[in-house]
């Protein structure tokens, strides 16, 4: 895995709604290497506060070398980023980690809660130019509400999926967690790609295991360096030993994590 | 990856337990994996000397998540230590440390001065160490260690086992959390140890107050990062001004003129520690900026900047 310290210039910083941004960033040299699922690491501050990198995973590219970062502010690091505008460097390393893993003759149902739509939108438009015509994947993204999730999920549309949308307070899609569109799906899919909140990955990964099919989720951490040396993301394992997201994940197979109850 | 400016006709290297380091920035324990981790981002063979992360006899899970919260310009670390052990270290590790020409430190922790001894003992028998930093300062274990970091006896006591068990330079990591810093130094002194290095992380704690629980699940983590720096500068002096052994500097060091406070405080040698986990070719940048500092004050050789600091009338 080649990973780069690359210097990339904003093109565009989209504010989405109050508190979710996408920033397009030209990094050619990292976009040449990207898989989807893969992630980077940000600096959002040029001094020590934040004193760390940020990790996000990578939201989108495009063929001439830009990559996009879909982020709600949180805390102090994203809450900097949002206020960077068009021109300016941002130093990113990346891409880091392993990515989803997929073959080009399977239906693959896509199912993202909130900011864990990021990677998905890479992933699908990765799946479309790889996929054979007879291929019909499965789009499911549920968020807060219609002004959050549906600017997002134009961008799956346009792609051509068949996109299945829930919101929590019912705005837009079906009323209620987008896991409980899963169980229609489950039968016409031959694996599920899955990021969002834990809770919400638990339950999408014991349908799966109920359906006795494979499911691939992306894990969030905190994390201080991303390379593997700092031990700080880990997560518990199915097999009872630790696992660092950074280097075995993010993306894990399902059945590898131990999941809360 | 930034080039090192090699060109300088400036002599940066310093001399450890009778081993030249090329120059005096190294990378410290746990932040740095064993080398590999950072080939993509870092001359490794133009750092002066990488300690690789502490190895154990027996390979060791480490603490549950979460392990790391960030504070301050600094963070709180509660790894407890997770290593491969000293068989996988031996077989997966040291290979790729060979391969490379910089100086390579193996920080070593034990539960008994036995183990210490065993893994000094053990370690001189390979070719590519050049050298065993001696962990008696980890805060994150419950049991062994915290003494050993804790009691200039105990602290002599392991630094005398490893010396005896061990054909290779002998430097002693030291723990802030003491009152006296300089009476632990002189213990590994008297102890026979061929360097001291400090600090570790001072030891602290952060609270999640919707939760009202500590972020950490081991309650405390050790505290590093820009934050600690003016203590570990302290300390280092204190130590350097107390001690006739080579003293490295560490805490909080991320640029040049960091490094360049600790040179001047009486520190033979630096280690950079969290600053790689955002900054991962600091120590080359660091590498290049003291030789340049050197030029444009017309120093021939490091040696004349480490401990040269004025205390004399400040007025």
């Amino acid at each position: 895995m080649t990973s780069i310290q690359e210097n990339s210039r904003i093109k565009c910083s989209e504010q989405i709604t109050e508190d979710i941004f996408r920033l397009t960033l030209h990094a050619p040299l990292i976009v040449s290497q990207a898989k989807p699922g893969q992630f980077v690491m940000v600096k959002t501050s040029s001094n020590f506060d934040p004193l760390l990198r940020r990790p996000f995973s990578i939201h989108d590219i495009s063929t001439d070398g830009d990559l996009s970062l879909l982020y709600k502010t949180i805390g102090k690091g994203t809450s900097l980023l949002s206020t960077f505008t068009q021109g300016m460097n941002v130093d990113l390393i990346g891409p880091l980690g392993n990515g989803f893993t997929f073959s080009d003759n399977q239906n693959i149902c896509l199912i993202g809660g909130g900011m864990g739509i990021a990677p998905l939108l890479f992933l699908a438009r990765h799946l479309k130019a790889l996929s054979k015509e007879s291929c019909t994947h499965q789009v499911l993204l549920g968020a807060r509400d219609h002004r959050e999730l549906e600017p997002i999920a134009a961008q799956f549309l346009s792609l051509g999926y068949k996109t299945e949308l829930a919101t929590d307070d019912g705005s837009c899609g079906h009323h209620g967690y987008v896991s409980q569109l899963l169980p229609d799906i489950l039968p016409t899919v031959q694996g599920v790609c899955v990021c969002g909140p834990t809770p919400f990955m638990a339950e999408v990964a014991r349908q799966c295991r109920a359906a006795n099919l494979p499911c691939q989720a992306s894990m969030e951490t905190h994390m201080a360096c991303g390379l593997g040396a700092c031990l700080g993301c880990t997560i518990h394992g199915s097999d009872g030993a630790y696992k660092h997201v950074c280097k075995h994940g993010p993306v894990f197979d399902a059945n590898e994590v131990l999941w809360p109850l | 990856m930034a080039p090192i400016k090699n060109t300088s006709t400036v002599d940066l290297s310093v001399n450890i337990g009778g081993i030249t380091l090329t120059n005096p920035v190294m990378t410290a324990s746990g932040t740095f994996g064993y080398g590999r981790e950072f080939s993509q981002f870092v001359n490794l063979d133009a750092i002066g000397g990488i300690v690789v992360k502490g190895i154990s006899i027996e390979p060791r899970a480490g603490n549950p998540p979460q392990r790391i919260v960030e504070t301050p310009c600094g963070m709180l670390n509660a790894i407890g230590l997770e290593n491969v052990g000293l068989e996988r270290f031996l077989a997966e590790k040291l290979p790729f440390l060979r391969s490379i020409k910089c100086r390579v430190f193996v920080n070593i922790l034990g539960d008994t001065v036995e183990e210490y001894a065993y893994l000094a003992e053990k370690l001189s028998e390979h070719s590519g160490i050049d050298g065993i930093e001696v962990n008696i300062s980890c805060p994150n274990v419950k049991k062994g260690g915290v003494a050993f970091g804790t009691i200039p006896e105990m602290a002599q006591t392991v630094t005398e086992a490893v010396k005896k068990a061990s054909t290779l330079p002998v430097i002693v990591k030291l723990s802030p959390n003491v009152t006296d810093i300089v009476s632990m130094a002189k213990a590994v002194e008297a102890g026979g140890a061929d360097g001291i290095s400090l600090i570790n992380t001072l030891i602290g704690m952060a609270i999640d107050i919707d939760k009202r629980r500590p972020r950490l699940a081991n309650i405390i983590g050790g505290l590093s990062g820009p934050a600690i720096k003016p203590i570990a500068l302290r300390m280092v002096w204190q130590v350097a001004s107390a001690v006739s052994i080579p003293v490295i500097g560490i805490g909080g060091i991320g640029t040049t003129e960091d490094a360049l406070e600790f040179l001047i405080a009486g520190a033979t040698a630096v280690q950079i520690g969290t600053a790689n986990f955002y900054d991962p070719s600091a120590v080359n940048t660091i590498i290049s900026g003291i030789a340049t500092f050197l030029e444009q004050h017309n120093e021939t050789s490091l040696t004349n900047l480490i401990g040269s600091l004025h205390t004399g009338d400040l007025s």
